[in-house]
């Protein structure tokens, strides 16, 4: 996975964008508040997070059997599954299985993990048309964006955008066409993609879950796209990562009550959608081949480590909702796939730590986070050990180093730090023009006032009272 | 949370040492002769160990492990032997009740040791009425002309204490006050501890949205628990021009608000 490593520069640039701005005052506030509201009316809410839980805790335990059983029972209905190391494995992979069916156009519903391996770029290179179904990938496709949220890859852009992408894209379109609304760019893309569906030689799917006891890949969407991507070409390719799996029907059951409301404050997606195996002779339709394509791609090297209760994501989105940081400056900012908090801890662990350095510290560790996800994954601590990480590889500035080097002795010599404090408490009593020559402070200065330090410490009247 | 003892019935005057936190010894002393104030108005005796600086936070949240645990070693010794620990600070509170247990997870002298003294220490509400059983702290001097104060709980001690009842139930007592609620209340206000030196811009573009937030919540007063956050939130507001006046909980129940807020000329 390829991770761009500058948040920095980009978060600037994503604050001065005031479409970016508008985009993401409209996403902060829906989710959240549809959230909330989802989760006030279920009142075993908080139990059924303890149960999607021990679910996601119980397959991580034992993730290699629960696979082996998926595997066995997706060949007993006909299907076949390919276990891959790496991205580069699965583009490979994804590419041997359309040249052995000969497609040419390839129907995609939305799928993270197809973004994680670069998938459309690869098979463009290699001949293959991919054809994205989702309407939001379908916009980004035709922007040329990487998603800028794993549940809502569009959502940074307009609808003005949008119709302004369609206009240059559909050029065969009326072009006094009437796109102002979002019903109106929601008519034009069905009409286009219907066409796409009916005649794509092969389709892809992601999977939400997938499961052991039968074999099945479960996908959940609002549009149906994803099932008209899986059900009408003859080839059917699953893409997914190896902890997606869980044991049984019941265990779906559950995730997916916790999963909507999560995600988009929904009862229960628009569309759930179970597929086994291919086409059998007495069905009505479905496709004639089903392959499952798994991706470990770093998954299982967090088995058993301190990322382990990672694996337990089940790409709700409501991390990146509930992060002040995300919605300051959006998904792209923190040039990866997997933006926000989960993207933060996942980044560094499929790219390294190396490039994805910034990822860990663009966090308040407010933990908001933590407390919206489903699965309850300490993404605070996560996060603080990728620090621990940077910090040991020296991956930090020197002037952090400095002044944290600085702090901590102060802080281990209380007459020293002492005197510090009661210089620090003159100096801060001080006007702005003052304060901007303190390291570090100019920055908020910029912006905010620094309210006055009252002039002497506490320890220091303390002691001149009490002591 | 990680302390393992459930609350104590407190002796009836507790020895209880304040953790002042470096934010209000060096910017806001006041909050710390407050606390005082409160603690001994609930029977405490009141001391403040000498050997305290910092509770290590900054080491810990920004990876340095090893300083973060020589520090809190420090605290440990420094804080050893009193009945409670109390800090007028969520995050301060929170490092030590929530954090040192981990920073020590696997460590079997300092381990036992952390996780002792996570038990005895609270956030300084939490204390008052979870441990003291306070509902009424406020003496006549707690002077309040009519005003509508706003809460903003810190994410450290509403996430990792669970502090949110406490303030409200002490301020329910002071005469003239009425307490609210606003659209941000439980939304990081965007100090974050070294993000605010970090990423200035990102956590301008933070507060600035709790200020929207707190524009559709009519009030006089904002009042919280953590200086960091208040700072950060009086900084915007009085560069904003608001006339919203920021308070600690603290110094609203001991003295009132006729003396200036935090960011007003004292
Ligand atoms: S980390 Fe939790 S909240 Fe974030 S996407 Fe995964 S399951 Fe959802």
């Amino acid at each position: 996975m390829h991770v761009t490593t500058d948040f920095p520069a980009a978060a600037k640039k994503a604050l001065a964008d005031p479409s970016l701005q508008a985009a993401l005052a409209r996403m902060r506030n829906g989710f959240v508040t549809a959230r909330a509201t989802a989760v006030a009316r279920l009142p075993e809410f908080e139990d059924l997070r303890d149960r999607a839980q021990a679910i996601r805790d119980h397959v991580l335990q034992n993730l290699d059997a629960y696979l082996e059983r998926f595997e066995a029972n997706v060949i007993a209905a006909g299907g076949q599954v390919h276990w891959c190391r790496d991205a580069a494995e699965a583009r490979q992979t994804v590419l041997n299985i359309l040249r052995q069916t000969g497609a040419k156009t390839f129907a995609k519903g939305k799928s993270m993990v197809g973004e994680e391996i670069e998938l459309n770029p690869y098979l463009e290179a290699n001949g293959v048309r991919p054809i994205e179904t989702d309407l939001g990938e379908y916009i980004i496709q035709l922007r040329h964006e990487t998603p800028s949220h794993i549940i809502a890859p569009a959502t940074h852009v307009s609808k003005e955008q949008v119709a302004e992408v369609f206009r240059a894209a559909h050029g065969h379109l009326d072009v006094g066409r009437p796109l102002e609304t979002p019903d109106s760019l929601l008519a034009e893309a069905r009409e286009i993609l219907r066409k796409e569906f009916l005649s794509a030689d092969a389709g892809m799917t992601g999977a939400n879950f997938l499961i052991a006891e039968t074999g099945t890949s479960v996908i959940v969407t609002n549009e149906g796209n994803g099932d008209l991507s899986q059900t009408v070409p003859k080839t059917h390719i699953v893409l997914a990562g190896i902890e997606k799996v869980v044991p049984t029907l019941d265990d779906v059951s559950v995730l997916l009550r916790v999963l909507a409301r999560s995600a988009t404050g929904q009862e229960i997606s628009t569309y759930t959608t179970f597929s086994t195996g291919p086409k059998r002779a007495t069905d009505m339709d479905g496709p004639q081949h089903y392959h499952v394509v798994l991706l470990d791609n770093g998954r299982s090297a967090l088995l058993g480590g301190q990322f382990h209760d990672m694996l337990r994501c089940i790409r709700c989105g409501a991390c990146l909702n509930h992060c002040p940081v995300y919605g300051a400056v959006g998904g792209h900012a923190y040039g990866s796939v997997y933006p926000g908090p989960m993207g933060s801890v996942l980044s560094p662990a499929f790219a390294g730590i190396e490039a994805a350095k910034h990822l860990p510290h663009a966090s308040t560790l407010c933990g908001a986070c933590e407390a919206a996800c489903p699965v309850r994954i300490p993404l605070p601590k996560m996060l603080r050990a990728w620090r621990d990480i940077s910090f040991e590889r020296g991956l930090v500035t020197q002037r952090s180093k400095l002044g944290l080097a600085l702090w901590s002795f102060a802080a281990r010599n209380p007459a020293l730090y002492r005197m510090g404090a009661a210089i620090a408490a003159k100096i801060l009593q001080k006007p702005r023009a003052i304060l901007r020559l303190v390291p570090g402070l100019s920055g908020w200065l910029a912006t905010r006032d620094f309210p006055a330090a009252q002039g002497k410490t506490f320890m220091a009247q303390w002691k001149a009272k009490r002591g | 949370m990680t302390n393992a003892d459930a609350p104590r019935t407190p002796p009836d005057h507790p020895r209880v040492a304040l953790l002042v936190t470096c934010l209000v010894d060096v910017m806001r002393p006041q909050i710390g002769f407050a606390a005082v104030q409160l603690l001994e108005r609930a029977g405490c005796i009141v001391e403040v160990p000498e050997a305290q600086t910092c509770c290590g936070q900054p080491a810990y949240n920004s990876g340095d492990r090893a300083d973060a645990q020589k520090i809190a070693k420090d605290v440990i010794e420094a804080f050893a032997g009193f009945d409670y620990v109390v800090a007028p600070s969520g995050s301060c509170a929170g490092m030590v009740r929530a954090h040192f247990p981990e920073l020590f997870a696997n460590d079997p002298v300092w381990g036992p040791k952390a996780a002792e003294l996570s038990a005895r220490t609270y956030e300084l509400t939490q204390f008052l009425v979870d441990i003291m059983g306070c509902k009424n702290i406020v003496t006549a001097d707690a002077s309040v002309k009519t005003a509508i104060a706003i809460y903003h709980d810190s994410c450290s001690g509403l996430r990792e204490l669970g502090i949110k009842a406490q303030p409200r139930t002490l301020l329910k007592a002071v005469p003239g006050l009425a307490v609210r609620d606003y659209s941000g209340s439980e939304t990081c206000c965007g100090f974050g501890g070294t993000f605010c030196i970090k990423y200035p811009d990102v956590s301008d573009r933070i507060v600035t949205q709790r200020l929207a937030d707190l524009a559709r919540t009519p009030g006089n007063l904002l009042l919280g628990g953590d200086l960091g956050c208040l700072m950060n939130l009086a900084g915007k507001l009085s560069r904003e021009g608001s006339p919203l006046r920021v308070f600690h909980v603290a110094e609203v129940l001991a003295g009132g608000t006729d003396g200036a807020s935090i960011g007003e000329e004292g």
